[in-house]
């Protein structure tokens, strides 16, 4: 490798944001002062690009300490980790939330995406532009779905500075061990050092929503004073009734305490897992009927069987946790009120396919699902629950937790893994399939958050108790995340087989509806005369639609129906990642072609319409990935199912 | 053609091809089978010593059973597969493709392609007269070689040359995303800045004349570029003891440019900076 660095060196604060990550460099070759024993050996080789994976974490690092990425610190990460600069460039450039460009220390992102636009993103983003003008040290940028639909308009403050340690709810557990104990294993390396940025400034985050100009304001300009954002319960409409399976605890339990947790049935599928052994597990599961709850449906149990045979090793498995579909908050509220169960079905998952290690893939715009899990992980930890010798069953597993950096694309599977691998967020070509070679080229199994977590009721109930939940072909229970036009948006636990019209009169749906999104904006549009197609994988295929991720986004008639399908056409160009040609190029031919017929219906529509219909067909047929093959299905629906041109 | 080394015999595949039952070797890909079979895919990104990243998509084919298209230069053939390589769906997506390549980018310098844009009745113009495009000025910083973005398709071919599967130099990568990626060097520098150690190898994988020899774009410019003026003379490379193959192209008697042979065992087609840019002593007639 011709690697070759540039004369701009990192300042003290980059140096220190990167040391905090990877320890101090121990040699002239990786960025230390030059000893004499530096002129007598290379160091990095080999052993330094095997860190690869730490250049996304390493970004972060940077960007979270001064707000972008200097060529100085780029150049000094690429140093650290032997990863060459113009692919270490192309890394920083890929993501959203990184800049390469100097940009204030604080970003207050605004969602513009679809519940947020109907819910006046609009008026927020130009009322917070002209209140925080230049010289206010905030730069305001609209953003795709955070997540935070049932909350809309909604906002994200992200300060850089100092880190801060991450403040724990009042309750963490503090009494001794009583599960045998594990060393905490470190994340990275020991001996972080915590240096202060000379303004004193520390990092910080605050999650705004519903926003007013009044409180985006107040929130970016202190972000470590703004309220609190209500309870992950909060968010759901059912939370504390009988009956529910995987949003049983939400509300209920202490996120931060694992005592809580147990003490509401935690633990027990685990060790009914070790009671079972791996192919017992995999079998209940297969036997339940689980399908992957992501958008894709399939069976669990036949990924976690092709993993777990597969010869090569190591395993991995990795629990996809990019939320970012448009609509879609559900793991969201899952991990931020009921952070252990997702530890305890990952840890199940991966003694399963025999994996000693997951990774749990973040999207990064969730910072409080993160301080949660990051406890959460940490106290399973201490308690061996996780670590060498998980429930002293002689079965070794960790998580690992990666930050995502905005970039939609990293919810597809595969490149999923280029972003932990420290690569492009670019999806792969497949065959090979992830059980067989996925991350690090390694067998892998990927599921969603809600697939996992449906593990813990498929192994203390039993498959069959399991299985009779829902339909024969939809198998368990479904959470649904309603918004838009609907008294009580949230997410909402339904067995398969309910109908739509059911779940919209439990969320209040308003009158004079219009429309309803189904999937997300990857999904499809059905009319208010279709509400009773009933909430299965096969029922809503032979409806000529798709459950997707779960997404149900009512619109009634005020909402401008072109608009909102400009907004999927700008949100599926944004977030194409460029690599391949149908997607890269088709995406903004449909955007022009929206943009032509904005205005217009009828015939003046007609030639645009059959353009968009060919551009459609090709990206559906020959885009490598899920992103291109489904950009045109909203669209498609509105035109084909509400006649939105005519 | 690369010379394939003689090898442990491999199996032999059966499977259907346009109707017709065809056997290939195992490890081979549809496009393989099809060329051996005498039929015509259009590539752009497939090159005869890069391994493709199947980015441009004008070579897909229909696989019976699979949900999408395939691409036929990096899908292996597998038996019993049955493949149409001329439905009526594998070339209204080779059609539509290449009416967004041509409608945004400049292939006017693009070997071939004029010839699909007939044959498969595209019309770049249809997306009306604002379809955005990538219009750049072409950078010329050093003398040696010019990137012209306008007629760049984000093949990937001079990432991997440059990278892991030919030079090991890493000077390019792709920045940025959707429609705004571009081929970058670090920090998007002029290329004298970065990691380039201006081998050409990246020129010489270049589908579309987006990286080209100064001397031709210089030439191109000036409208005195005239291939069929031009000879080619393979001859060995005096400077080291590799022996690398280089051609000369020669038009008015002036080498305008150097390539390699990519069926040449040794190299692939890969040289370094003097075999491929070192010929100025040959023409210093002074």
């Amino acid at each position: 490798m011709d690697l070759r660095f540039g004369d701009s060196k990192p300042t003290d604060e980059e140096r220190a944001a990167v040391d905090a990550l990877l320890g101090p460099p121990e040699s002239s070759w990786e960025g230390a002062d030059r000893s004499d024993a530096d002129l007598r050996w290379a160091r990095g080789g080999r052993a330094a690009r095997e860190r690869r994976d730490l250049l996304l974490p390493g970004l972060h690092a940077v960007n979270d300490r001064v707000g972008w990425i200097s060529e100085g610190a780029l150049d000094y990460l690429c140093r650290r980790l032997t990863v060459p600069p113009a692919e270490a460039y192309g890394v920083a450039t890929f993501y959203s939330m990184f800049s390469v460009k100097p940009r204030p220390a604080t970003v207050l992102h605004v969602c513009t995406d679809l519940a947020c636009a109907g819910a006046g993103a609009a008026e927020l983003c130009t009322g917070a532009e002209a209140r925080l003008g230049l010289g206010s040290g905030v730069s305001v940028e609209r953003s795709p779905c955070l997540g935070l639909c049932e909350r809309a308009p909604a906002a994200l403050v992200v300060r850089a500075g100092a880190p801060t340690e991450p403040s724990l709810a009042p309750s963490a557990p503090t009494r001794p061990v009583d599960l045998g104990a594990a060393p905490p294993l470190p994340l990275h390396r020991p001996g972080r050092p915590r240096p202060q940025t000379p303004d004193g400034l520390k990092a910080a985050t605050a999650v705004v929503a519903p926003a007013t100009v009044d409180t985006v304001v107040l929130a970016a300009t202190a972000p470590e004073t703004a309220p609190a954002e209500p309870s992950a319960a909060a968010a759901v409409p059912q939370a504390g009734h009988e009956g529910l399976v995987l949003l049983s605890r939400v509300g209920v339990v202490d996120p931060a305490s694992l005592d809580d947790y147990r003490a509401h049935g935690g633990y027990t599928a685990l060790r009914r897992a070790f009671d079972l052994g791996p192919a017992g597990v995999i079998r209940e599961v297969t036997d339940a009927g689980l399908v992957g709850r992501g958008g894709a449906a399939f069976p669990t149990g036949r990924k976690w069987q092709a993993t777990a045979s597969q010869p090569d090793h190591p395993h991995y498995l990795v629990c996809n946790a990019d939320e970012s579909e448009p609509g879609t908050f559900k793991d969201r509220v899952v991990m931020e009120g009921d952070p252990y169960a997702l530890v305890e079905a990952m840890t199940i998952a991966g003694y399963a396919v025999g994996a000693r290690k997951g990774y749990l893939y973040l999207r990064g715009e969730y910072p409080r699902a993160l301080a949660r899990l990051t406890h959460a992980i940490g106290q399973a930890r201490a308690r061996g629950l996780l670590g060498d010798d998980v429930l002293g069953q002689g079965y070794a597993f960790d998580i690992e937790v990666r930050r995502g950096a905005g970039a939609y694309i990293c919810g597809e599977e595969t490149a999923l893994f280029n972003s932990i691998e420290g690569y492009r967020g670019e999806p792969r070509s497949k065959p090979p399939f992830p059980v067989e070679k996925g991350l690090f080229g390694k067998p892998t199994a990927e599921n969603n958050v809600e697939t996992l977590v449906n593990v813990l009721p498929i192994l203390t109930r039993g498959a069959e108790a399991y299985a009779a939940i829902g339909t024969e072909k939809s198998t368990g229970p479904k959470l649904f995340c309603v918004s838009g036009s609907v008294e009580r948006p949230g997410v909402y636990e339904l067995p398969f087989g309910a109908t739509l019209g059911e779940l919209l009169t439990l969320a209040g749906v308003r009158k004079r509806l219009r429309a309803v999104l189904l999937g997300g904006a990857a999904g499809g549009f059905v009319r208010p005369d279709e509400l009773d197609i009933p909430l299965t994988f096969e029922g809503t295929r032979e409806a000529g639609t798709t459950l997707g991720s779960g997404v149900v986004m009512a619109f009634d008639d005020t909402v401008p129906l072109p608009r909102l399908l400009l907004r999927i056409a700008e949100f599926f160009r944004d977030e194409s990642c460029g690599q391949c040609v149908p997607c890269r190029v088709g995406t903004v031919r449909q955007e022009e072609a929206l943009h032509r017929i904005a205005e217009r219906t009828g015939a003046a529509a007609a030639g645009d319409i059959a353009l968009l219909r060919e551009v459609g067909r090709a990206m559906r047929d020959a885009s490598i990935c899920g992103l291109g093959q489904t950009a045109w299905n909203a669209v498609e629906s509105a035109i084909d199912r509400l006649g939105a041109y005519e | 053609m690369t010379v394939t080394p003689l090898g442990i015999p491999r199996r032999l595949l059966e499977f259907t091809l346009d109707g017709e039952p065809v056997r290939a070797p195992e490890g081979s890909t549809i496009l393989d089978a099809c060329r051996s079979a005498g039929k015509d895919v259009p590539t752009l990104c497939q090159g005869d010593t890069l391994t493709p990243k199947n980015a441009c998509r004008v070579c897909v084919v229909e696989v019976e059973g699979a949900r999408t298209l395939v691409p036929a230069c990096s899908r292996k053939a597998e038996a019993g597969m049955e493949v149409r390589t001329d439905s009526e769906r594998a070339r209204h997506s080779r059609k539509v493709v290449l009416e967004l390549l041509a409608s945004s980018v400049d292939l006017s310098a693009t070997p071939q392609v004029a010839e699909w844009i007939k044959e498969y009745e595209a019309k770049p113009d249809r997306f009306g007269p604002d379809a955005a495009r990538v219009d750049e000025e072409p950078r010329v910083d050093n003398d040696l070689y010019v990137r012209d973005y306008d007629k760049c398709i984000l093949c990937y071919k001079c990432v991997d040359a440059c990278g892991d599967q030919w030079q090991n130099t890493f000077a390019i990568s792709v920045s940025g995303r959707g429609f705004d990626a571009r081929i970058a060097v670090e920090h998007d520098a002029p290329l004298t800045d970065s990691a380039c150690v201006y081998c050409g190898n990246c020129i010489e994988v270049c589908p579309t004349g987006a990286l080209s020899f100064k001397s031709e774009f210089d030439m191109r410019a000036a409208g005195t570029w005239d291939e069929s003026a031009q000879t080619e003379t393979t001859t060995v490379c005096a400077y080291c003891g590799v022996g690398c193959n280089l051609t000369l192209h020669v038009q008015d008697n002036e080498i305008v440019k150097v390539t390699s042979p990519h069926d040449n065992p040794v190299t692939h087609g890969n040289l370094c900076i003097k075999g491929r840019f070192g010929y100025q002593h040959v023409q210093n007639r002074g």
